[in-house]
């Protein structure tokens, strides 16, 4: 096990931390935006997330740890844990992957709209690595569930881990992650957890729509 | 990716009907799903557990192959209704073909027939999906769509646009379903066009289908002027004895000689739909030269006819979740 593997860097209910969004009030019959993590939170979080998987070097046995972020607020997390991690340790090799799980999903005749795909990029080999799959958002559990069979087709990994920086607790499936941002307590399906990364997005921020 | 793209349509019948957003839908997903044919485990399970039919009243090797393998490589399964050997040599017809197949639990059909709008009537008597593998002398919208690609993925290594492209299509317009797929997806796309050939072969009215659209019979003056060049099939199997007076004088005047690539710019693309006749509408050190992306054509025909199947089973399943 990672040394901090489950214990979140931050827990937070739904009912604190609320910051006020600096626009005009929203009527009263439209949905309501919470502020859950801001750009200095972010930035922080995924600071202390590369150091955790900096620390847990040991057990990669030498071998060069690949970040493979889930398409595509995964993807953008990887690069930036990455760029943190290349901070920590520039000698350290690094591989950095995108994953389209759009092939796998297990939705494709229960969904109500059709999703283009933005193609897998993994220009590197997966048998025998180290693998540390990143999404931003951990909630039902399928993505992971998908994620890890489309893994599978390129390789077979030494080990796969997972980090998210957002756990929403709601899990449909039985999937946990070893790296966890923060925790967040929405049970409610129509409450939603919207996160918004730099350089792809123009602002960085985690809200949770209710 | 850029903008947040769609697709709702059940049934690829032609590209005259489809936006420019939707064509690019279908080449944005066959850039992702081209990927798939590089690994080593050459299949993704988005199309696990569906059945389709290649329904083909028209001789093909290539492009049933090509389906077949596409859609083998969504894992879906895959039956050839063999067209001969059935009853529809017994004179039954096209409709209760269509739903006998579709009684059997398939999901998607792709037809090709000798008749235009053949599979525009299969469309409207069957629940499952119908993709268009040619009809007649109307649309053949997965080879459209695959020269697109074709085009487009050489040329945006370059820096360029579809829409700062002009495009030669050379040979048999009249007779070519090729052409007309290929026309309407260029220009919807904002690509200049000329047709080429023998007044004979390259009727005036097709002008009419875009402002874009221009016609010249000497493909000498106009070879300098293009950065891609489709050369066209003779298709004899078509052709009425009026239309040329000799296969060697087309060949004289239409054929891409290695003395005529020299008239053109120096990184021109050559397209052929295939099967070539070699020697006469192409010579031989064209079709393997540099400038030629035939083969590559076959790969993304592979990566297009994924994309359009994915797209219209996905899409034909959201419409009955929905209704």
């Amino acid at each position: 096990m990672p040394s901090g593997a489950g214990a979140p860097l931050g827990m937070l209910s739904s009912s604190i931390r609320l910051i006020n969004l600096a626009l005009p009030p929203l009527p009263a019959t439209l949905t309501a935006m919470q502020i859950l993590l801001d750009a200095q939170h972010i930035q922080q979080t995924i600071r202390q997330l590369a150091q955790r998987v900096h620390a847990d070097a040991s057990l990669h046995n030498g071998h060069a740890l690949a970040l493979v972020g889930i398409r595509s607020r995964g993807e953008i997390l990887a690069q930036r844990l990455a760029d943190e991690i290349a901070r920590l340790d520039g000698h350290s090799k690094l591989e950095v992957g995108a994953l389209d799980i759009t092939m796998y999903r297990d939705d494709l005749s229960t969904r109500a709209a059709i999703t283009i795909p933005q193609g897998t990029e993994m220009n590197f080999r997966l048998d025998d690595r180290p693998v540390i799959l990143v999404d931003d958002v951990l909630d039902t559990g399928r993505s992971v569930r998908a994620a890890f069979d489309a893994l599978v087709d390129f390789g077979r990994p030494r080990f796969i881990r997972l980090l998210v920086l957002v756990d929403r607790e709601r899990r449909e499936y039985p999937i946990a992650a070893d790296y966890v941002g923060i925790k967040v307590d929405a049970p409610d399906p129509e409450q939603k957890v919207l996160v918004r990364l730099r350089p792809t997005d123009d602002e960085d921020v985690v809200y949770l729509q209710t | 990716m850029t903008a947040e793209r769609t697709w709702t349509r059940s049934h690829l019948l032609g590209l005259e009907e489809l936006s420019a957003d939707e064509i690019l839908s279908i080449l944005d997903t066959a850039q992702s799903l081209k990927e798939v044919s590089t690994r080593s485990i050459k299949k993704v399970p988005a199309l696990r557990g569906k059945v389709m039919v290649n329904l083909f009243f028209e001789d093909s090797t290539r492009t049933k192959t090509s389906f077949s393998l596409a859609a083998q490589r969504l894992s879906a399964d895959v039956i050839d209704f063999s067209v001969s050997t059935s009853s529809v040599s017994k004179g039954e017809t096209l409709r209760d073909t269509a739903r006998n197949i579709e009684a059997m639990g398939v999901d998607v059909i792709v037809v090709r027939h000798r008749s235009s709008g053949a599979p525009l009537l299969l469309s409207q008597c069957v629940e499952c999906s119908v993709i268009n593998a040619g009809d007649g002398s109307h649309e053949h919208p997965t080879q459209g769509l695959l020269d697109l690609f074709t085009i487009r993925e050489t040329f945006e290594a370059r820096g360029k646009k579809i829409s700062d492209l002009h495009v030669a299509i050379v040979g048999d317009i009249a007779n070519s379903r090729v052409a007309r797929s290929n026309i309407h997806a260029l220009t919807k796309l904002g690509a200049r066009v000329t047709l080429v050939g023998p007044s004979t072969l390259v009727p005036g009215d097709m002008k009419k289908i875009h402002p874009n659209i221009a016609i010249a019979h000497d493909l000498d003056a106009v070879l300098p002027q293009v950065d891609v060049i489709n050369m066209l099939r003779i298709q004899f199997e078509r052709l009425t004895s009026a239309a040329f007076p000799s296969v060697r004088e087309y060949s004289r005047f239409f054929g891409l000689t290695h003395e005529r690539l020299k008239l053109c710019r120096p990184d021109v693309l050559v397209l052929h739909p295939g099967p070539m006749n070699r020697g006469l509408e192409i010579n031989t050190n064209v079709a393997d030269g540099d400038h030629s992306a035939i083969l590559r054509q076959v790969s993304n025909g592979l990566a297009v006819r994924m994309a359009v199947l994915y797209l219209c089973v996905g899409a034909n399943s959201v419409a009955r979740n929905l209704a």
